[in-house]
């Protein structure tokens, strides 16, 4: 490990470093640059991301995205834990199966999920004559792509838990529910929450799902970055840009927080500290 | 892995009730996820009336304009732009790993509350939306940046023109999208390195190379393979970068695939495209499968599934 310590390997890293970070920085100062284009410096200024809030495109997309990954999180949310609590510990063969179909979503290329979406939609839409694109349909997607997620955390999670805790529990009479609400779901509180915030970034972030199941009145904030850029990119956007980094960081940080109480839980440490 | 023998019909009863809270999501998995992609194959073999919208009859012309029986001709310009994805993908995947390797390497160098926060920075651009981290290249790669300039010098651009649009912008651009993703899983391997096996291996009197290569490397390879595999098969669909980055001189089959959804307005084909690139994916995830599957017990390795 004493490599580790060379001056070239650490220029190495710090290269990468700068590599990961230049696109994120060079929008973020660009966002407090008072000039309204290219790159030279002209001064410090507030004046875009305070335009922000006077945009009314912006403010509609910002509305958009906010009410898409909230509804599409608290309905992956339930979809996903019930997945993780149905399954449990099951060892059965079949279920592998299963399994490997509700990762799909996650383990397949985005644009795919985003074609099959809408030829999904269409399809309803020209026999059932029900879905048309817009937030329903995105909604549809993004629960998709986060139910695997929801999966993933909370059943890493549920996995750790003593068995005992809940066999205790119902030894003692407790119907199934009242072991789930007592029992299981306060253990998992911290792996759910670490679940939400994912789904919320997921659904942030998302473009191509977005993209191709979008209609009038439905941009969301990628879109609409997406757009600008086509049509010449202002400091606004940069400045929105710059917001959208930083929501980043607190859910990232956020979510490194959660994790780490990731510890066994069992009857020595009734999982409570 | 035990296969669950009920014992008695009351044990089957219960297990087939513990299983009741996962129906909503797998009904949910089965409408949203699997008809959506079934009625993408059945697309697929759709043809176009005069509206150009799809319709019967079934025909499977869309395959085969993919293999070859273009309008101009015979033209495998469709497996070539599958091929050349292909390519760029493995090529972006493979500059990520060789710089995703020494930072994995260092975060796991670092003390432990260090390391968090090390891990929290990789993955801040990775949860920032990727429209804005790849536009944000077009302004770093354009004409009269700094970037730019040194690629003038190097002869890797024309005077004037800049790196961005173009092969090179889409690469750097791939490149830096995958890195967190490569980074995090390479750091869970490499976290789990049994290090006295190298240093075993320098008693016995090897060189730090043939160190790494016999008792360090082997070790992480599953962490590698995964975090490639991580990468590579979402490569394959990228639609974002070339279309901000390439500027129309760079298609990768996501920008043709969208096209046909768009201004082609060709579902069908589009739709062939689709599932094309969705076999492909099948097929690495297959392989994957097959990779990590322990080949006997003689084979396995104290456990480092990252995999």
């Amino acid at each position: 490990m004493r490599a580790t310590r060379h001056p070239a390997f650490l220029l190495l890293v710090a290269f990468t470093g700068a590599f990961l970070y230049a696109p994120v920085m060079v929008v973020v100062l660009l966002s407090f640059n008072s000039a309204r284009h290219g790159m030279a410096w002209e001064g410090f200024s507030l004046e875009w991301h305070r335009a922000l809030f006077q945009n009314p495109a912006i403010l509609e997309a910002f509305g958009n995205s906010l009410i898409l990954a909230v509804v599409s999180t608290l309905i992956a949310l339930p979809l996903g834990i019930g997945i993780v609590l149905g399954f449990g510990r099951n060892r059965w063969r079949g279920l592998e199966w299963l399994r490997t179909l509700i990762q799909l979503p996650a383990l397949l290329p985005d644009i795919v999920m985003a074609a099959a979406l809408l030829i999904f939609a269409q399809t309803a839409r020209s026999t059932l004559g029900v879905l048309d694109l817009g937030m329903t349909a995105m909604v549809l997607g993004h629960v998709s792509f986060q139910i695997p997620f929801v999966a993933v955390v909370v059943g890493a999670r549920y996995l750790r838990l003593d068995p005992a805790l809940e066999e205790a529990a119902r030894d003692l009479g407790a119907a199934p529910i009242q072991v789930f609400r007592t029992v299981t779901l306060p253990l998992l509180s911290s792996s759910i929450l670490a679940a939400g915030l994912v789904c919320v970034a997921l659904s942030l972030d998302d473009f191509i799902v977005s993209f191709f199941a979008s209609g009038p009145g439905s941009t969301t904030l990628p879109i609409l970055i997406h757009a600008s850029v086509r049509r010449g990119l202002t400091p606004e956007i940069h400045a929105l840009s710059t917001w959208l980094v930083f929501a980043a960081a607190l859910l990232a940080i956020a979510a490194s927080r959660r994790s780490l109480f990731d510890r066994p839980i069992g009857p020595h440490n009734n999982g409570l500290t | 892995m035990t296969h669950n023998a009920p014992s008695t019909a009351q044990s089957t009863n219960r297990q087939a009730l513990a299983l009741l809270p996962a129906i909503p999501g797998v009904c949910w998995i089965l409408i949203f996820v699997l008809l959506p992609l079934a009625l993408l194959l059945a697309h697929s073999f759709l043809s176009r009336n005069d509206a150009s919208d799809p319709a019967l009859p079934l025909s499977v012309a869309s395959y085969a304009r993919f293999f070859g029986n273009t309008s101009f001709g015979f033209d495998l310009i469709y497996p070539q732009l599958l091929v050349r994805t292909a390519l760029l993908a493995l090529l972006a995947t493979a500059a990520g790993l060789m710089l995703a390797t020494p930072v994995a390497f260092w975060i796991a160098s670092l003390p432990s509350r260090w390391r968090t926060t090390a891990l929290v920075l990789i993955a801040i651009p990775m949860w920032t939306n990727l429209v804005v981290r790849t536009y944000a290249w077009q302004l770093l790669l354009g004409p009269d940046t700094p970037l730019a300039r040194i690629a003038e010098s190097l002869g890797w651009a024309q005077p004037g023109e800049g790196l961005y649009p173009g092969l090179l912008a889409v690469l750097l651009g791939m490149t830096c999208d995958y890195l967190p993703f490569l980074v995090l899983p390479l750091y869970a391997s490499v976290e789990r390195i049994d290090w006295t096996l190298a240093e075993a291996a320098q008693d016995l009197g090897a060189t730090p190379p043939q160190v790494f290569q016999h008792a360090i490397l082997p070790q992480i390879l599953p962490g590698v393979a995964a975090a490639a595999f991580l990468t590579f098969i979402p490569a394959l669909g990228q639609f974002l970068i070339p279309d901000l980055l390439g500027g129309g001189k760079v298609a990768m089959l996501g920008n043709i695939l969208q096209q046909q959804f768009g201004a082609s307005n060709d579902w069908p084909f589009g739709a062939a495209l689709t599932v094309m690139t969705l076999l492909s994916a099948v097929g690495l995830l297959i392989l994957r499968k097959i990779m990590s599957a322990p080949r006997s017990d003689s084979d396995r390795r104290p456990a480092s599934s990252s995999v």
